[in-house]
């Protein structure tokens, strides 16, 4: 019997060793909010190219980071784009730069779960900051109610959830809140939060919104829209409220298409422009400037040219926007510089 | 039959009854999950589950056929590593140590079982993964089988601890040497409990995500031999259930039911092939 | 028990090698000597990777109840009381629903039906730990926030303990989990300990007109004490270190407050939550500082309960020694 136990495993070891062919594999890791865009864009990119596999987890935006730093991925994901720090160590550590291409946008939004309101909110920058700031603690404070004639709010306490682990959508929103308000950016909220309920993932967070009355927290457009809850509009710099959709996400990256930085580093959360939500934002794919593997330069190089023509037609199906026709081009050209 | 005889029979009867309703209690836990995940995963479970790659969210069908043979080779690599040291240290604190050597191994198993399995994975990220600047299926396998060590260890000791003195005088006694005790006397004697060990642990590990995270990685693809990420159950059941997409919560669900049939299967084939003729001593 | 054989010392170590009983020996030491080097191993990264808090916050560290990483000030109050709180609400129910089963399953069901529920009793081990987290949060988090919190406020409001609100996240939901998360171990090995508990032990005490509780109960427990012991320090090094399935449930807020349907956060929890995201040196190495104090924790709480075990055990009953 014992013989016939290890002869099977013998098999299984042997069988799991010889498996077919052993197309490249390049790695990458990091941001979760842009996860389903590219794993369906890896996926038609490897049925067009049948020896290139991408190999892309979502462990997080911080995570991918470190990771490509430390070399034990290809390449990176994040929502934020790298600190100055954070190149200078990339640099430091392996010995080449780092460039940032955005690949597609998204917006956070707030969502919100009070019984007996089934209208969309509008919300200003000054209610968002109260409430999260812990100061505005009723449904019915003036602050909201006065964005919001025609709804009647009921006089209870508002639970607010916010993300527990550190994530890009965070990121989104304490950067729309530093910019809306410098009590925020001194109080430097972000993370130490004043008050609320931790959700882990965007998940956690749409499932404590639905199951929690009175509540309000920040979500992905896409996890509000495939989970059907309700989210509001927010004011914009224009003054505005507007409802994030791919329009007006659109809208908030053209207004910065035409001041982007030759690194793409760029913030545009309050964008200027009357149709823009204002609480969007890139993401970024973090690709090293130099390649010692040549199989793998050419393969990444010609993803990214795929990923800004044809990749960019996926991304609308899936509630993402797609980048400016001007962003695009100017990528196309820094991917040449890629070695 | 007088009143205390009747009153400590009443006790019996109520306090016996009453372990029969922890024990269903403690079913109806389980029956619960198996209800929820056949449920909700159910339909997701076809013959594409068992043999397709996963296809990205908008496209029907798919499966996780990578993530299956992935957890099993963790799985088989994890006890290669866990079971021995875990078996034959208990052997060492069972039969030969001295007590202080003994409490200083127990001591450290129970520690190690007490560290968070996602700080496991760290260790093993800086000891396996960052050394060769990849993730890999060893490395996956390494956290899983440090964590099958405490449970292994310790219940080998108190199994082998509780075989009868007599029966290991008497094989002496025959003129067997120790080592010739232990292995034909005491293990097989014992061999019911320490197996019952064995699996526990090895179900504790199937499902564990947080050391996978920085070790195994994951994988869309298939992973050749042991030293690229592979794809992992539980992992695919993390990224899965907390994504936007329904289809993807239901293929969570269904891979939640076929990790515990991948246990389940496991461990009637272990107890199985285990279970013949090992009862009676041979000579 | 040491082995016997011809008197060490009088040969050289190659000849003593070759006696099968010396070689068998020095081969399981080595195995069992690599556990504590693992656990060794762990710790020192452990400790090796936390430097900077360490010299920075110094004791502190311990009461200090802020975690702010803007601001660079770290302090593990929080977590701690949330790991402690919700592993003593997962043993408290866990242990007697536990010991109760397996004694049902060990004492008074039938071999199959006791074989056939332990087999799935096994199962429960094998649930990831993230559809526990999944289901705490569809199943008990409205439980206890439609069930649960109102009658336990309604009637023991006046205990600290149990005022509310309460969000359904919290100190209690993460213990109720954690308790299923354990269950299986207590169950599974006091089950295979109570059955290897010898006949002749019940059956002296059923000769002398005890009841079958009273048997069992007053004899057959007792002899098993130690294993059974040993189950709840699985249990318990399992719901000290559980991650996934806490962050879903505990509300992932750093407090220290007596109400059980407080939201909380746990080490295990907030390691998982932030570590991936963690950037600067100071914040990742408090993060792992945390992992140590885990540790401490682990090691101090083992040493009670040994303590314990030395102190209540008489001689001559249980099987084996602590």
């Amino acid at each position: 019997m014992k013989r016939v136990a290890s002869l099977v495993v013998a098999v299984l070891v042997l069988g799991t060793l010889l498996y077919a062919q052993n197309p490249l594999t390049v790695t990458g890791a990091g941001a979760s909010f842009p996860y389903p865009i590219y794993s369906k864009w890896f996926d038609e990119f490897h049925a067009k190219n049948a020896n290139v596999q991408f190999n892309y987890q979502s462990v997080g935006s911080g995570a991918g980071i470190k990771q490509v730093t430390e070399g034990t991925v290809d390449f990176g994901a994040s929502d934020m784009p790298m600190t100055d720090e954070l190149i200078k160590a990339f640099q430091d550590k392996r010995g080449t730069g780092i460039l940032h291409f955005p690949a597609v946008l998204g917006a956070a939004v707030p969502t919100y779960n009070i019984p007996g309101v089934t209208a969309t909110l509008n919300f200003t920058p000054e209610a968002l900051v109260g409430i999260y700031l812990g100061k505005i603690t009723k449904w019915n404070d003036a602050a909201i109610a006065s964005a919001n004639k025609g709804v009647t709010l009921p006089a209870n306490d508002i639970v607010v959830v916010h993300r527990s682990d550190g994530s890009g959508t965070t990121f989104i929103w304490t950067d729309y809140l530093s910019k809306v308000s410098s009590e925020w950016k001194n109080k430097g909220g972000s993370i130490n939060w004043p008050v609320g309920l931790g959700g882990k993932g965007s998940e956690g967070v749409t499932g404590l919104i639905k199951s929690t009355p009175n509540s309000i927290g920040y979500v992905e457009l896409i996890y509000a829209v495939q989970n059907n809850v309700p989210f509001g509009a927010v004011k914009n710099a224009a003054g505005t409220f507007v409802k994030a959709d791919l329009a007006s996400v659109s809208a908030a990256a053209a207004a910065a298409a035409k001041d982007m930085p030759a690194d793409f580093r760029v913030s545009i959360t309050n964008a200027a422009g009357a149709k823009a939500y204002p609480i969007s934002s890139f993401t970024w794919l973090l690709i090293p400037q130099k390649w010692q593997d040549a199989g793998k330069r050419e393969a990444v190089k010609k993803f990214l040219y795929w990923m800004l023509a044809d990749g960019q037609k996926d991304t609308e199906a899936l509630s993402y926007a797609k980048l400016p026709k001007e962003v695009a081009d100017k990528e196309k050209k820094a991917v040449d510089s890629i070695q | 039959m007088n009143a205390r005889l009747r009153w400590r029979k009443f006790v019996s009867n109520f306090m016996l009854g009453l372990t029969g309703v922890c024990a269903l209690v403690s079913v109806g836990v389980l029956f619960l999950i198996l209800g929820y995940l056949l449920y909700n995963g159910g339909t997701s479970i076809n013959w594409d589950f068992f043999t397709q790659l996963p296809k990205p969210v908008g496209e029907t069908g798919g499966g996780m056929a990578n993530a299956i043979v992935g957890s099993a080779k963790l799985l088989l690599a994890a006890s290669l590593i866990g079971v021995p040291i875990g078996f034959f240290g208990g052997i060492y604190l069972s039969e030969f140590s001295g007590s202080f050597t003994a409490s200083v191994v127990r001591y450290a198993a129970d520690l190690l079982n007490g560290v968070p399995s996602i700080v496991i994975g760290i260790f093993a990220y800086t000891v396996v993964v960052l050394p060769f600047k990849h993730f890999s299926t060893l490395a996956g396998a390494f956290a899983l089988g440090i964590m099958m060590i405490p449970i292994t260890l310790r219940s080998t000791e108190e199994f082998l601890k509780s075989v009868p003195r007599n029966l290991r005088e008497g094989s002496m006694a025959l003129g067997a040497s120790k080592w010739r005790t232990i292995s034909s006397v005491v293990v097989p004697a014992a061999y019911r409990g320490i197996l019952t060990a064995i699996l526990l642990a090895l179900a504790r590990v199937a499902g564990e995500t947080a050391p996978l995270l920085f070790t195994a990685f994951g994988n869309r693809y298939w992973s050749n031999g042991w030293t690229q990420p592979t794809a992992s159950l539980p992992v695919m059941i993390f990224n899965y259930a907390v994504s936007p997409y329904e289809d993807w919560h239901r293929q969570a669900w269904a891979a939640g039911l076929v990790l515990l049939g991948l246990i389940l299967i496991i461990n009637i084939v272990a107890r199985t092939i285990l279970a013949r003729g090992i009862a009676v001593p041979r000579s | 028990m040491k082995g016997a054989g011809p008197s060490v010392g009088s040969r050289s170590l190659l000849s003593r090698l070759a006696t099968g009983d010396e070689f068998a020996r020095l081969v399981t030491l080595i195995f069992a000597a690599s556990v504590v080097l693992i656990t060794v191993m762990v710790v020192w990264q452990l400790w090796t990777n936390s430097v900077l808090p360490r010299h920075k916050f110094g004791l502190r560290f311990l009461i200090s109840d802020v975690w702010d990483p803007l601001a660079d000030q770290f302090g593990a109050l929080p977590f701690m009381y949330g790991t402690l709180v919700t592993s003593a609400v997962a043993l408290l129910l866990a242990v007697p629903l536990g010991i109760g089963a397996a004694i049902f399953l060990a004492e008074l069901a039938p071999p199959r039906i006791s074989d056939t529920l332990q087999f799935f009793i096994d199962l429960l081990a094998a649930v990831p730990s993230v559809i526990y987290g999944l289901l705490g949060f569809l199943v008990v988090v409205p439980l206890m926030r439609t069930v649960i919190f109102p009658v336990l406020n309604k009637s023991l409001g006046f205990l600290p303990l149990f005022k509310g609100p309460s969000y359904g996240v919290g100190f209690l939901t993460a213990g109720i989990v954690l308790a299923m998360m354990v269950i299986p171990y207590i169950i599974s090995v006091s089950r295979e300990v109570l059955l290897s508990v010898p006949r002749d032990q019940r059956e002296a005490a059923l000769a002398l007109g005890s009841t079958r509780w009273e048997s069992t109960w007053k004899v057959v427990v007792p002899f098993a004490r130690t294993g059974i012991m040993g189950s709840i320090f699985l249990a318990l090094a399992r719901a000290l270190g559980e991650t996934m399935a806490v962050t879903m449930v505990i509300g992932n807020t750093p407090k220290v407050v007596a109400s059980l349907f407080s939201p909380g956060y746990s080490i295990a929890a907030v390691i998982a939550n932030e570590f991936t995201e963690a950037t600067g040196d100071l914040y990742v190495q408090s993060l792992f500082e945390l992992g140590l104090v885990l540790f401490l924790m682990t090691f101090i709480l083992n040493g009670l309960a040994r303590l314990l075990i030395i102190v209540t055990t008489q001689r001559g009953s249980g099987v084996g020694n602590a």
